[in-house]
């Protein structure tokens, strides 16, 4: 063959790639707005794969990283019963994050190359886990707001059009429901209790309420996914959208209790028929993003540690499961 | 000295130290799905402990709840093994201790099931379903560390090293076991230790590990003699209730 | 040290006599034993089922959703493979 030749045929054999991946792009985005889901052989655009193993990861690191904050708790926890709720809804989270990462793996990221970068500071997780959880009544806290807002963005990824991610939020909302529950009774039971008892959980309410407004990440005017996230309904709602309904959820359910939410902007609005609120730090976001939180060094630190410290042990299992083959084979 | 509460106190601090330390791994553990199965077993024996301690209260009868006891007792009542307050140190003395402990309970919950006290027997059948899973669990650990690399196998020779001594202690006969046996209300406890024995060099044969041969026994838990650890232990678990005297949780 | 990770398994459990096993998940075990506790562990927490059946993942041979068409469609002109092809007289039942 000529080289003029040559060249002809690679530029129609691009040119049948880029009609090949157009006409792909077509089916694909039509199953998308048919509400099909896309499974893991399917073909899918790079950056669909790329901003779902982003976000899957994510929430799976912030399940994983979720646990610290209340397993600090568990060898404190006031009574029995406590501490067996504490201890089930930790392991919920390790099984959550498992959940995730599994989903993930479908989109062929492996899952400890993704928790090394989790380690290496390259991936993210929820900033909420950045702050310290200081009495007892930051488990209630952080099972009422952070379970709260948590819930608030997985129902609706039940219907995110990637079937495994919304294979696994279904069971993660399932499991999730007790979460949020047992947060609100450790509240309610505090605020019908001593003194003591109702200052604290007015001090937890007052230190978790921003940071959680927070979770739904920054305002619609500088999010930069979520207009294609959108468009692949990855997302369903806008930060914004999810915001605002979780101050109208929440703020009833402190009232019910006495407690006053930190907020003194906090009025209801009848003409949008929801509360306007205050205006959230987002440059304290930002910076706990950014690894300045109060506590994202221990947390990141103590994921490692777990990790290196078990690294003998997934090695061992290993060995151990050759010298079972080799000895079947012999 | 109501030697049923006595021995009910001690199955119920055993399942409640030794929760407590398995509870130390949550978040910790060496992969996702370990974490996941040693608070399985954390919740099993932190179960155990509430029915144990709750029925060790009504048959104290002087009011206390399974709370009360296992937040508000001092450190020398409270009746665990040495064994089970031993730190965790790596994941091989975690699974060790785990494995020497399982293998005891599992022939102690079959015998106790025939207890003519309804209440323990019903609690060892439900615990007895628990134990089997755990032991079965435990000795797979064992077996794999033991006969993985040559790292695992010294860490985990080391820990049944360091715990050996502490194994005799869940074999002693007192007056509350003897006094519980002649009334008829725990069965005979013949050949628990044979039993014990037979497990415990079955799966130490397959993990290629060695048994101690210094024999040295240390005693102390079940009379409330405890080692330093137990201290520490209590400060956690008694944090609030000490903090906070007398509220509603 | 080697950093290599355990086996990736498929985990099926039949969620009650009389139905049968479906796919619940995956996980990373380093044996058959582990894979089949680890699944109790993992996907049973709230008794969800009676029996599991593991599977390394990658013994598993799927089809390629690209040739689906000529996988399935075949079968959708086979209408007489469903019972609502036929007709069967009113006051009929238990057919």
């Amino acid at each position: 063959m000529s080289s003029r030749i040559r060249i002809f045929v690679v530029e129609l054999l691009s040119q049948m790639k880029e009609q090949d991946i157009s006409e792909l792009e077509r089916i694909f985005q039509e199953k998308i707005d048919q509400d099909i889901k896309i499974e893991p052989k399917d073909w899918m655009p790079d950056n669909y794969r790329k901003t779902l193993i982003r976000q899957i990861s994510q929430h799976a690191h912030s399940e994983i990283v979720g646990m610290l904050p209340e397993g600090n708790w568990i060898t404190r926890a006031p009574n029995l019963r406590r501490k067996a709720v504490l201890l089930a809804k930790v392991q919920d989270e390790a099984g959550h994050g498992l959940y995730l990462y599994s989903a993930t793996e479908t989109l062929g990221a492996d899952r400890e190359d993704t928790i090394d970068d989790l380690h290496s500071g390259k991936a993210k997780y929820s900033s909420i886990f950045n702050y310290p959880t200081l009495t007892w009544a930051d488990m209630g806290a952080v099972g009422w707001l952070v379970d709260g807002a948590a819930i608030m963005n997985q129902v609706p990824l039940c219907r995110c059009s990637y079937g495994p991610y919304a294979r696994a939020m279904v069971r993660v909302c399932k499991e999730e429901s007790f979460h949020q529950r047992q947060g609100y009774e450790i509240m309610m039971t505090l605020m019908s209790g001593t003194i003591e008892q109702k200052e604290m959980a007015q001090d937890a309410l007052n230190r978790f309420w921003w940071p959680s407004l927070m979770m739904f990440g920054p305002p619609d005017t500088d999010s930069k996914h979520t207009k294609q996230s959108m468009e692949w309904r990855i997302k369903r709602h806008t930060n914004d959208e999810l915001r605002q309904m979780m101050v109208d959820f929440t703020v009833p359910q402190a009232e019910a209790i006495g407690l006053t939410i930190p907020d003194p902007d906090l009025k209801w609005n009848e003409e949008k028929g929801g509360y306007d609120y205050g205006e959230i730090d987002w440059d304290e976001f930002w910076n706990v993003v950014k690894g300045n939180g109060p506590c994202n060094k221990d947390r990141i630190d103590t994921r490692r540690k777990a990790k290196e410290n078990g690294a003998w042990v997934r090695e061992a299992a290993n060995a151990h499961a050759e010298k079972r083959k080799d000895r079947k084979i012999a | 000295m109501n030697s049923l509460f006595e021995y009910l106190v001690r199955l119920g601090d055993d399942s409640l130290i030794l929760g407590h330390r398995l509870s130390e791994w949550c978040g910790h553990g060496p992969i996702l799905e370990e974490d996941i199965a040693m608070t399985n077993i954390s919740l099993d024996l932190i179960g155990q402990a509430t029915t144990f301690l709750e029925h060790a209260g009504k048959v104290e009868g002087k009011g206390r709840s399974e709370d009360d006891l296992a937040f508000l007792r001092y450190q020398k009542d409270y009746k665990n093994l040495l064994l089970v307050e031993r730190p965790n140190g790596d994941f091989g003395v975690t699974m060790m201790r785990q494995f020497l402990f399982d293998a005891f309970r599992k022939p102690l919950f079959e015998r106790l099931v025939n207890s003519k006290d309804e209440q323990l027997s019903a609690i060892a059948a439900k615990s007895l379903k628990e134990t089997t899973y755990h032991l079965r669990h435990s000795s797979e650990w064992v077996i794999r560390l033991g006969d993985g690399t040559e790292e695992s196998h010294q860490r985990v020779q080391d820990a049944l090293d360091e715990l050996w001594k502490y194994t005799a202690e869940m074999f002693v006969e007192d007056e509350v076991n003897q006094n519980l046996t002649e009334n008829g209300i725990i069965p005979s406890m013949e050949g628990l230790k044979e039993e014990w024995n037979a497990t415990v060099t079955s799966v130490l044969d397959q993990a290629t590990l060695t048994i101690p041969t210094n024999n040295w026994e240390q005693h102390g838990g079940r009379n409330g003699k405890h080692s330093e650890h137990l201290g520490f232990i209590l400060t956690e678990l008694q944090y609030m209730q000490r903090a906070y005297p007398g509220m509603e949780w | 040290m080697t950093n290599k990770e355990w086996p990736l398994w498929e985990v099926f459990i039949r969620s009650k006599q009389g139905l049968s096993h479906k796919h619940f998940g995956s996980l990373r075990a380093s044996d058959e034993k582990m894979a089949i506790e680890n699944a109790r562990d993992v996907y049973t927490r709230r008794s969800e089922g009676i029996s599991i059946w593991v599977v390394e993942s990658s013994n598993i041979v799927a089809s390629d959703p690209s040739k689906a068409d000529s996988l399935y469609d075949p079968s959708n002109s086979k209408v007489y493979r469903h019972p609502t092809f036929y007709d069967v007289p009113d006051g009929i039942e238990h057919m």
